[in-house]
């Protein structure tokens, strides 16, 4: 064959394999753009009902049988305190489990039912959670329909994130780092506390915020443990005039969480309620956005002192 | 090859005896009936082809294969002065890895500062005295020669030093809690030849005051810096004397053929 004529046919399969390519860039781009353009979409539709409504009085005000005086005040108080609780009991015990998983637990059957078990445990309907809530923290504990049952629940929820994004984290440490520590003479509890967590933890904070992220908007497992719907006044006060200046009766305390205050607003037939939904939704999805941005910014900002 | 004085083989003690040592990695023996000895603040030399057990050797000595499962020892690795087998079951091997320190193949900080990375062996040693952490860590700066280096930014993290820098701080780690014994594991095979060279006359400044048991699968380093070789091959002991009459005049055959490069 010519030499020429051996250019010519690489350049034409050169060109045809471009085309595949130009193809799938076309079918990426697509398919970016609907996730991303329905985000936008619904966003900017809650962005034109709900912008008129928010104020500083829609943040101070309670609930009204009149939809131009309701606010959310006491949904974004639930769900603020709810949080503190999820987050409170689920990071000690997501870390605990993780760290154990990974350093402590021997290499066994038993030990790996139980690993499959806690990953599937996140696929787990959010609702199942609500009943188990219900059964065990409202009835059996006698917790009651409070603040400590929901946010106990909302743990429950994401503690199989917990854990595996912790697990993930320790895992990316290097074992040449685990023997340098422990070379030097280190215990298992000195190499984990030195080393092991402190490297971990951006990790384990990504984990933790979307975690709480995914929390902060579930409504089944609140609805089943039977948060109420219309409340018209604040938890008691954590803090205290007299000694010992805090207090734990806000964790009993009957509430309601933002996703709550939104589903009765969308269920009245009056149409200025939906715009409270609209305003309580972008207050939510706010709320949702800058508990993922810090996570991406403490992130960025620890993972830039640990390399290896 | 520089000049050695003579060694008396007769005046130097024992720092440590190996004696009858098996290991199994679960059903795989690793390392097969191995006899030999450390002379003490003298640096001993494991050469070898890949795979021949070297470093499972070297990792017996501060029982690292104690931390993952399915590993088993057998026989003695008896520590002098007092007599001690490290590998009883009866030591600890915290114990062990506080008395014997180690040096790894790839330099490995912590992502911490170079005070805190030279400093930790003293606070796993429950040493919480801010001046005495000073003066220990710039002792063993000095004895690992990076002070000069890092005297200025020592709490700037470990990761902006060079590559060499990195293992001289490494070996300054090893250093700052006053090992008995210290291990290397082919501390120049991630480095260059510069760095190689200054870790080379490092090791042999470090002879004096530790005794030095050090895996190579660079033959001229062994030549260069050691006083004693041993050769292995398949997990056993082929051949272990003074590092000049291995090189140059080995007893067994299969010991020559690997020195000369006609094998391995």
């Amino acid at each position: 064959m010519q030499p020429d004529k051996q250019l010519e046919d690489i350049r034409a399969i050169i060109a045809r394999h471009k085309r595949w390519d130009m193809m799938f860039l076309v079918a990426g781009v697509i398919s970016l753009m609907i996730a991303v353009l329905t985000f936008i979409a619904l966003f900017s539709h809650m962005l034109i009902d709900g912008m008129p409504r928010l104020s500083w009085e829609f943040f101070t005000s309670y609930p009204s049988r009149h939809p131009e005086a309701a606010g959310i005040l006491s949904a974004w108080v639930g769900t603020t305190l709810v949080m503190i609780v999820t987050a409170l009991s689920a990071v000690p015990l997501g870390i605990g489990a993780g760290v154990y998983l990974e350093e402590y637990a021997p290499k066994n059957f038993l030990t790996e039912i139980i690993e499959i078990n806690v990953t599937n445990l996140a696929g787990v309907p959010s609702i199942i959670y609500g009943l188990l809530a219900l059964g065990l923290f409202v009835y059996q504990l006698s917790l009651g329909q409070s603040i400590l049952a929901a946010g106990l629940a909302l743990a429950l929820l994401i503690l199989p994130v917990v854990i595996v994004a912790t697990r993930e984290a320790i895992r990316s440490i290097p074992v040449t780092i685990r023997e340098g520590s422990y070379a030097l003479g280190a215990t298992k509890w000195q190499t984990v506390y030195d080393h092991i967590l402190p490297y971990s933890a951006p990790g384990i904070l990504t984990g933790v915020i979307i975690g709480l992220a995914r929390a902060i908007g579930e409504t089944a497992p609140i609805i089943t443990i039977g948060a109420l719907t219309f409340i018209a006044f604040l938890p008691p006060s954590p803090v205290k005039e007299e000694f010992p200046f805090l207090s734990f009766e806000w964790l009993m305390a009957p509430f309601t969480v933002m996703p709550i205050q939104m589903f009765n607003w969308v269920s009245r037939p009056e149409e200025e309620f939906q715009f409270n939904a609209a305003a309580a939704g972008l207050v939510l999805v706010v709320m949702t956005l800058a508990m993922n941005g810090l996570a991406i910014y403490l992130r960025y900002r620890m993972r830039k002192k640990i390399k290896w | 090859m520089q000049n050695k004085p003579e060694l008396n083989l007769d005046s130097i003690q024992y720092k440590s005896e190996v004696k009858n040592l098996c290991f199994h990695y679960g059903e795989f023996n690793a390392l097969q009936n191995i006899n030999m000895v450390l002379h003490d603040k003298q640096i001993t030399a494991l050469i070898g082809p890949s795979g021949c057990g070297k470093s499972t050797f070297l990792r017996c000595f501060n029982r690292m294969h104690d931390l993952y499962p399915g590993n088993r020892y057998d026989g003695d690795i008896i520590l002098y002065p007092d007599d001690v087998n490290i590998l009883s079951e009866y030591v600890d091997p915290i114990e062990v890895r506080m008395r014997i320190s180690m040096v790894f193949q790839k330099p490995n900080p912590f992502p911490k500062s170079i005070y805190e990375n030279v400093a930790y062996g003293l606070r796993v040693r429950g040493i919480k005295k801010r001046s005495i952490i000073d003066e220990k860590v710039e002792s063993a700066l000095r004895n690992a020669a990076l002070w000069d280096e890092v005297k200025d930014r020592i709490h700037e993290l470990a990761f902006n030093l060079s590559g060499g820098q990195q293992q001289r701080l490494c070996i300054a780690r090893a250093l700052a809690t006053d090992p008995e014994i210290l291990l290397f594991d082919e501390p120049t095979s991630a480095l260059d030849p510069i760095a190689t060279a200054s870790i080379e006359e490092l090791i042999a400044d470090l002879k004096s005051k530790v005794t030095i048991l050090i895996v190579t699968h660079n033959m001229q380093q062994a030549a260069r810096v050691s006083d004693y070789t041993a050769y292995m091959y398949l997990g056993e002991l082929i051949e272990f004397g003074v590092t000049d009459t291995i090189f140059i005049k080995p007893k067994n055959k299969q010991t020559e053929d690997y020195i000369t490069g006609r094998f391995g």
